[in-house]
């Protein structure tokens, strides 16, 4: 008799236990050594910390993250998200910081019908011609940040301007998007080696040329460089420096200090920007990470998190019927630390970009400071090219 | 293009080459005195770049900063060899290159656990910060000036040690013939550890002085290995006039191809050519340097040992 | 004494059989092991056991330290690509058209280096890969540092290669062909040639062998293997960029060769396996993955200088003695 029971009870509990969900399973490449070692372990922390905000569930539902360095070599890349798609089969993925990595992982993704949101990398390549509607840029198209850069330069009336940037095709994307945004002449445009380490030459150019202000692409170490080098030789006193927001944020000045103070910069993000999740957010990564201010890095992959959490929350944790899932991936129904967040239809966002400069704080830190709008809806040029 | 810019750009040649100097001179030392290339020497010179920027957070001191990192540095130097160089020494180059190699991966990980993976900030000495006057119309950075002096300090303290001093003469005579050395009464094993502290010591000091002017991060030493590898080789490895006029030309090759070649190849050809090409041709220079001393001289300029 | 040489021989090629059988069956069993991954994991391995193989040809045989040799199997990799871009997708075309475009590579870079030596040799061929790494970076319509997808799988007579396992199947004939060809040319009298050379130079000169041909053929073949293996890659991945070039992917192949077994038979494949394999693992458990590679290229340096496979070897002989030892009592 009591056998019975104990069968009856099974049997009654049987179907809760074939429904029981596996989790949810987001797939993340970390840039952790390699060239974009000290953004990777940034957009990791703003990573970590919407996770755990969120307790490590997503929509409500378990979820699991899986996290593995992956050095920002494409090659290396490739193969993580190959297992992460065979045998971890993960339900979303990102990570990468560089462009070169989403290039090379996304068209395995998309044809896995596996979405990639990114927490940096805007190549246009994705926002025109290969168009795909498993990626959401929900960071920037590359190209933004320059062309902001290029009207700021243009509004503050600089006539005579020098620009420079590595010489490999995002540095030539970069430059042309600044003159997009400049709309006038710029006077030189300078290519540099990539990774070179020593900017004098260039800075004897500057020197003789005389412009109003100078314009660099020059990401991580490079700008560290060629920064300090800039005000060692003085020209910081005649000449303006005008950069993207990624080589004037919160990690830079942390490496360079004092001598970036007066740098405009453009983002479309600020730590000081005005919402009541960016408050939020800032205040709790302070809180969880030693006082640190977030990077723009930071920022971009907690709103990848949260994004991926109301998408999750929207379909009711059913991440297997892709299609909904594009579609409340596209709805963007979560509350960006940006403000109000709305996709083009190549899935980049049209929003605003801001001018920042970097002071020092009434607490004595150096860090960026929010001075103005420069577009109030950015749209990418590329999207014409996007034809789903 | 005006004669004091044309100057400058020497000047920037100058330095640059000089710069290199500093990191290649201990390399080639140790090379020709150990017959050991110790690929690891760009991880000395990023241990003196964090030690110099950590010292220099804390006490706001660029000497105090410039001091403990060789101090320390050559304390780092000085297990490497007990524990590794030596019996690296004995074996053919690729396992000396392989085993140091080692070292760098190692020493990366282990600084970046430390110090974590963001780059370390590393001040410049306010009296060092701006321009100095030369000329009427030429502004030249102090600190610059500073790296050529400490540059050309260098060269000739280490010409003086290896020709004039009774160290330096144990130190050719250890080299060039061990055995006899030995035999003469000469502690071979404790001058190798001495010149491969020194070389440590030469490091940390480019590191030291490089910091302020460079992003003191993980991989720095690999970056900069690489240049100072190729002036070494073309000046003739082991022979620190060679690690000398190798660096100089390095520097004024390098320099020249970024600031004259783009206008040069504008006369010849389209602004937009010049503007693809010429960047690329600089950043290829220094190789075709090389390759082309290689050929016509196949052990470098002023090759140490025959 | 006939049948303890036959047992003797079997025993010597039961390993090889035995890998050989495993990597045959693995790809049938995986589905049902739930390794389905591990397929294209270990197809990538043996592409990087090919490169590596091409490099100790010339590394443990030839004596030559290349510092460059990434730059053939980038080489390799990027024909594959730029071919498959421009709309000509035939494996039967565009591999053989990466062999012949990295063995032309190698054959110009081989007759400059060769004629230096030592640490110079070794840095002459580190210049050259840089070269060919920076211009490909700043070759705009090839990608750049962005690197190129290619625009479709291969396409192969009769085969789809797009099936992971078929491509699979595809890559292990091509590697076990290349690897037993190496091994005859090393038994022949060239590879005695070159091992001749490597031992002692000047007597070979003076016993009238012409080593400078000898040693430039050998790099040519050595370069024209890797730059198949890229081409495979370049299937593999379906992608290329510049960073196949880096100095360091040429550093991570001799570090493959030592690990394996500088010299010896299956040096270039023991290698790659252990790297490959110590890479994956040691990502899964920690983000300072770097420092136990380094700590084991420093054991093989200092206490296994044979590597891998050579300790393998001395475990084997020394059986071998005892059990021939025991034979004699």
């Amino acid at each position: 008799m009591r056998l019975m029971r104990q069968l009856l009870v099974m049997a009654a509990l049987l179907p809760g236990l074939a429904f029981a969900q596996a989790p949810i399973k987001v797939g993340i490449a970390n840039d952790l050594s390699g060239p974009f070692a000290a953004l990777g372990a940034e957009a990791r922390d703003g990573f970590n910390l919407a996770i755990k905000q969120l307790g490590g569930k997503l929509g409500g539902k378990p979820a699991e993250f899986l996290q593995t360095d992956m050095g920002g070599n494409p090659d290396q890349a490739r193969q993580l998200v190959n297992r992460y798609i065979q045998r971890d089969k993960i339900d979303f993925f990102t990570g990468p910081i560089g462009s070169n990595v989403a290039l090379a992982v996304g068209p395995v993704l998309f044809a896995a019908k596996i979405p990639y949101l990114s927490n940096n990398p805007g190549p246009s390549q994705f926002a025109g011609a290969q168009c795909n509607d498993y990626w959401f840029g929900v960071s920037y198209q590359n190209d933004a940040f320059h062309e902001a850069a290029g009207k700021v330069a243009a509004d503050r009336g600089y006539k005579k301007m020098v620009i420079m940037a590595p010489d490999y095709p995002a540095g030539k994307d970069a430059l042309n998007g600044f003159k997009r945004g400049f709309k006038n002449a710029v006077g030189q445009e300078i290519y540099t080696k990539l990774g070179q380490i020593d900017y004098a030459a260039e800075l004897a150019q500057l020197r003789d040329a005389k412009p109003d202000a100078v314009y660099i692409f020059l990401p991580g170490g490079m700008g560290i460089n060629f920064i300090k080098q800039f005000v060692s030789a003085g020209l910081n006193q005649s000449i303006k420096l005008v950069g993207p927001g990624f080589s004037a944020d919160e990690d830079v000045i942390r490496a360079v200090g004092e001598p970036m103070l007066g740098m405009f910069n453009t983002a479309q993000w600020a730590h000081d920007l005005d919402n009541q999740q960016n408050k939020k957010f800032v205040e709790a990564f302070r809180k969880e990470y030693k006082n640190r201010t977030p990077s723009v890095y930071a920022a971009q992959a907690y709103d990848v998190i949260m994004a991926i959490d109301a998408a999750v929350k929207a379909t009711d944790g059913k991440v297997s019927d892709r299609a909904a899932v594009l579609v409340a991936l596209k709805k963007a129904d979560f509350a960006s630390v940006r403000g109000p967040f709305k996709y083009g239809a190549n899935n980049f966002p049209i929003q605003p970009y801001y001018v920042r400069v970097i002071e020092k704080a009434p607490d004595g830190q150096i860090t960026n400071k929010l001075v103005g709008k420069v577009f109030e809806s950015y749209q990418d040029v590329y999207v014409g090219e996007c034809k789903k | 293009m005006s004669t004091t810019l044309i100057a400058e750009q020497l000047l920037n040649g100058l330095q640059f080459g000089l710069m290199l100097f500093l990191i290649a001179a201990g390399l080639t030392l140790v090379f020709g005195i150990l017959d050991i290339l110790n690929v690891a020497h760009g991880s000395l010179y990023m241990a003196g770049a964090y030690v110099a920027a950590q010292t220099m957070q804390v006490t706001d001191s660029f000497l105090a900063a410039v001091i403990v990192a060789a101090v320390v540095t050559g304390a780092v130097g000085l297990v490497l060899e007990l524990v590794l160089i030596r019996r690296l020494v004995v074996r053919d180059h690729l396992a000396q290159v392989l085993g140091t190699f080692a070292i760098i991966l190692i020493a990366n990980d282990v600084v970046k656990m430390i110090w974590g993976p963001a780059p370390m900030m590393m001040s410049m000495p306010p009296a060092l910060s701006g321009p100095v006057q030369l000329l009427p119309e030429l502004l030249y950075p102090a600190y610059r000036l500073l790296i050529i002096a400490v540059g050309l300090a260098a060269a000739l303290g280490l010409y003086l040690f290896v020709t004039r001093t009774r160290a330096g003469v144990l130190v050719r005579a250890g080299a060039s013939n061990r055995q006899m050395a030995t035999l003469m009464g000469v502690r071979v094993p404790l001058l190798f550890l001495g010149v491969f502290v020194l070389g440590a010591m030469l490091a940390a000091l480019a590191g030291a002085l490089l910091g302020p002017v460079t992003a003191i991060q993980t991989g720095m030493g690999e970056q900069i290995l690489i240049l100072v590898l190729v002036c070494i080789v073309i000046g003739g490895i082991g022979s620190i006039r060679g690690a000398f006029v190798g660096a100089l030309l390095v520097g004024f090759v390098d320099t020249a191809g970024r600031a004259f070649l783009p206008a040069l190849l504008k006369l010849f050809f389209s602004p937009a050519v010049a503007s693809s090409v010429g960047p690329t041709l600089a950043a290829l220079s220094i190789y075709i340097l090389m390759a082309v001393v290689l050929v016509f001289r196949p052990s470098g300029l002023f090759p140490a040992r025959g | 004494m006939q049948e303890a040489t036959n047992s003797s021989v079997w025993r010597s090629m039961a390993p090889t059989l035995l890998g050989l059988l495993l990597l045959l069956v693995f790809p049938l069993v995986a589905p049902a092991l739930n390794l389905e991954f591990y397929v294209s994991f270990v197809r990538r391995l043996l592409i990087f056991a090919l490169a590596a193989t091409s490099l100790n040809f010339i590394l443990g045989y030839g004596g030559m330290v290349a510092l460059g040799h990434a730059a053939f199997f980038g080489a390799g990799a990027y024909v594959a690509a730029i071919l498959s871009v421009q709309g000509i997708s035939q494996a039967l075309v565009a591999w053989p058209a990466a062999i012949a475009v990295a063995g032309a590579l190698a054959f110009v870079i081989g007759i400059i280096s060769l004629r230096t030596r030592g640490v110079y040799f070794i840095m002459i061929t580190l210049a050259f890969a840089q070269m060919v790494f920076y211009l490909f970076i700043s070759l705009r319509q090839y990608g750049g540092e962005d690197g190129i997808s290619l625009s479709s799988p291969a396409q192969f007579p009769g085969l789809n290669l797009a099936d992971d396992k078929t491509f699979y199947y595809v890559v292990l004939v091509i590697v076990v062909t290349c690897i037993w060809w190496l091994n005859r040319l090393i038994q022949a009298r060239f590879g005695q040639a070159l091992q001749g050379i490597r031992e002692n130079e000047a007597r070979m000169e003076a016993l009238g062998y012409p080593v400078f041909r000898i040693k430039l053929l050998a790099f040519v073949i050595a370069g024209a293997m890797a730059g198949l293996a890229g081409a495979l890659l370049a299937q593999h991945n379906q992608f290329v960029s510049p960073s196949l070039m880096h100095w360091t992917a040429s550093a991570n192949l001799i570090i493959m060769v030592i690990v394996g077994g500088i010299g010896l038979r299956y040096g270039g494949l023991v290698g790659a396996a252990v790297m490959l394999w110590l890479e994956e693992v040691l990502r899964l458990y920690t983000d300072y993955w770097h420092l136990p590679l380094g700590v084991l290229l420093l054991a093989i340096v200092l206490f296994a200088p044979r590597g891998l496979a050579g300790i393998w070897d001395s475990v084997s002989s020394r059986r071998r003695a005892n059990t021939v030892k025991q034979e004699r009592v």
